[in-house]
């Protein structure tokens, strides 16, 4: 039997830091990925300093200015409501990042659950595939007002609603993987070992199954926050006075033609969220596709 | 060839049923009573009690389950709390200019994206593909209610070319409809153009490098010629594929575009529902949407293995 010395830990860590700088390397080398990250962390650091920034308050309301345009007092300028437009949409932008991220840290969650169990159990995996494909049938923004109109417009129902859209996309593609993973050998090896069903699917397959998982999380966060933005739009997603980008859309259609700035605004910021997370999530993939896993030398 | 499609008939059911039970639960979701909902405020126990009875509230889930589901596989969706009209003749006084709009939006995107798809092809690398590739990137992440709204700003507030909403049915002119439906057709159809031309583009690139093509070429034939008559042909199935995948998502789209631009469709029937609590409209509009929405995947699936008879021999296999 092989003892494992110091020097062999010292090459393995050795082998672990320089596969961590190749890929660090490669994914610099991304354009796509730096672009779509430097958008993200634009809006993050705007969304996270909004109270030091803004000297108006996302619900003050002042009447004598209404629909005032664009200028070195309001940024943005101000709304039907004399609202200042600069901290509604840093404000709506940040319940668009919490609806989003809640969605898609939850949705992975419960997806890679659903989806380790299927794969493992035959029993589970035709009931709940099954489950899965009706709710995979549905248009996923027609589910999500169906379920905010039934159980009242807040932003938890709006999360509920969006997490029951998602999953399923989750556990298909967990599923997918984890089916392959648990055919190799090393776990039937596990099997013959005795080892039990829960440390097989959690301490074995889970890790082995999740880099398809993180791709898809970064499309979900993406997709949250559009359909958020629909369903607030609508009037079935985050309820007034509270901003969201949705809403404040809304509010900006009646006086589309005195208020261009209500529009534009806050659309732009939908698109560059949406579009950094894409990015992000493309640049990602590439990264973490097995096929483009070749050192090249 | 009958067996195939009755597989996939039968694959349906389990699909259909998943979906009956979550709509039915829908309004079940509810907090509180639906039945305190509907008569406001005001209302008696007794009165409340008796509406109950009367919707059958107070009978056990799955009992309501079974009563709900016979009506509406004999096509009874109950009836809209707010105006007591059927639900179903709601709906389909709402679907045609959904519809129009959703067809508008495909032969829209249709026209753009083949031709955009092809020159992006053949110029590959150039600035033009560099720019139909970003523009089609910005087509993806757009959703189409903010695509409205920019459009109305640019095409009616700012230039005034065409009218900011409203919709004019087709019975008071062809060119009125389509003046009012060019709006929002672009706006729901560009998101399926950037994907169409993304596939038109790459499938073309297979294609051209083929020797078939290169054989048309040296045989001396108008490039015209060798590329919309010999490779657009063979390039045409994937493209077929994603223009059908796409479609049932144009539909129901369509809902949602609808509201930007005030046609009285489907969303807007929905929204108004959704305004009013009318439970009855919501459920019955989603069912029928999603009903539809899986039919029509399903008829597009069976196309395809008229088609390509080598998507039926795959399905076997599996």
């Amino acid at each position: 039997m092989k003892v494992i010395t110091e020097r062999d830990v010292f090459s393995m860590l050795e082998i672990k830091k320089e596969h961590y700088q190749r890929n660090l390397r490669r994914f610099k080398g991304n354009r796509l990925a730096v672009t779509g990250s430097a958008i993200l962390l634009v809006i993050i650091l705007l969304v996270l300093i909004a109270p030091f920034m803004t000297t108006y308050g996302p619900l003050e309301v002042d009447p004598k200015n209404r629909l005032q345009a664009p200028s070195s007092e309001h940024w943005f300028g101000t709304d039907n409501f004399g609202r200042d437009l600069f901290s509604r949409v840093l404000y709506g932008a940040q319940v668009s990042i919490s609806v989003g991220f809640s969605v898609a840290l939850i949705a992975s969650f419960l997806g890679l659950v659903i989806g380790l169990l299927c794969a493992y159990y035959a029993i589970l995996d035709h009931v709940l595939m099954r489950i899965c494909d009706g709710l995979f049938a549905f248009p996923s923004i027609l589910l999500a007002i169906a379920i905010v109109a039934a159980m009242g417009p807040m932003k938890s129902n709006v999360i509920l609603a969006l997490v029951i859209v998602y999953t399923p996309s989750v556990a298909r593609v967990v599923r997918s993987v984890a089916l392959v993973v648990r055919e190799q050998m090393y776990i039937e090896a596990l099997r013959s070992q005795g080892a039990s069903a829960w440390r097989i699917i959690w301490v074995h397959m889970a890790p082995n199954s999740t880099s398809p998982l993180i791709i898809q999380t970064t499309y979900i966060f993406a997709a949250s926050i559009l359909t958020e933005a629909a369903l607030s739009f609508l009037g079935a997603g985050i309820p007034a006075p509270d901003p969201s980008l949705g809403n404040i859309l809304l509010d900006g259609k009646s006086v589309i033609f005195n208020a261009w700035w209500m529009t534009v605004f806050p659309g732009l910021f939908i698109m560059a969220m949406v579009l950094g997370l894409n990015l992000f999530g493309d640049g990602l993939r590439d990264l973490l596709d097995p096929r483009n896993n070749q050192t090249k030398k | 060839m009958s067996g195939y499609i009755l597989k996939r008939l039968l694959s349906m059911l389990p699909i259909l049923a998943v979906v009956a039970v979550v709509v039915f639960l829908i309004v079940h979701l509810t907090p509180g009573d639906p039945a305190a909902v509907m008569l406001g405020d005001e209302a008696g126990e007794k009165e409340i009690a008796e509406l109950r009875a009367q919707l059958g509230l107070d009978l056990p889930l799955v009992v309501q389950f079974f009563h709900w589901l016979a009506n509406v596989v004999q096509g009874d969706l109950g009836r809209s709390y707010f105006s007591d009209v059927p639900v179903t003749q709601a709906f389909w006084e709402h679907l045609g200019p959904t519809v129009s709009v959703a067809i508008m939006a495909q032969i829209i995107a249709i026209l753009i994206a083949i031709p955009i798809g092809i020159v992006a092809a053949r110029r590959r690398g150039t600035m033009i593909d560099q720019a139909v590739m970003g523009v089609s990137l910005f087509g993806i992440s757009v959703p189409s209610f903010l695509l409205g709204l920019f459009l109305i700003l640019l095409f009616a507030v700012q230039l005034k070319w065409l009218p900011v909403a409203g919709y004019k049915p087709l019975s008071q002119g062809v060119w009125n409809h389509v003046r009012y439906l060019i709006l929002p057709a672009l706006a729901l159809g560009f998101m399926q153009a950037a994907l169409i031309a993304r596939m038109t583009r790459s499938s073309m690139l297979d294609i051209i490098a083929d020797p078939y093509i290169k054989t048309a070429r040296a045989k001396g034939l108008k490039e015209r010629i060798v590329i919309y008559k010999h490779a657009l042909r063979n390039a045409f199935i994937p493209i077929l594929t994603v223009i059908g995948e796409t479609f049932g998502g144009l539909v129901t789209g369509a809902a949602v575009v609808e509201t930007v631009f005030n046609i009285p469709g489907i969303g807007q029937l929905i929204i108004s529902s959704v305004e009013r609590r009318d439970y009855a409209v919501i459920q019955g509009t989603v069912l029928l949407i999603t009903v539809t929405y899986v039919l029509l995947n399903l008829l597009i699936d069976l196309l395809y293995g008229i088609v390509d008879p080598r998507v039926r021999l795959n399905r076997k296999e599996r």
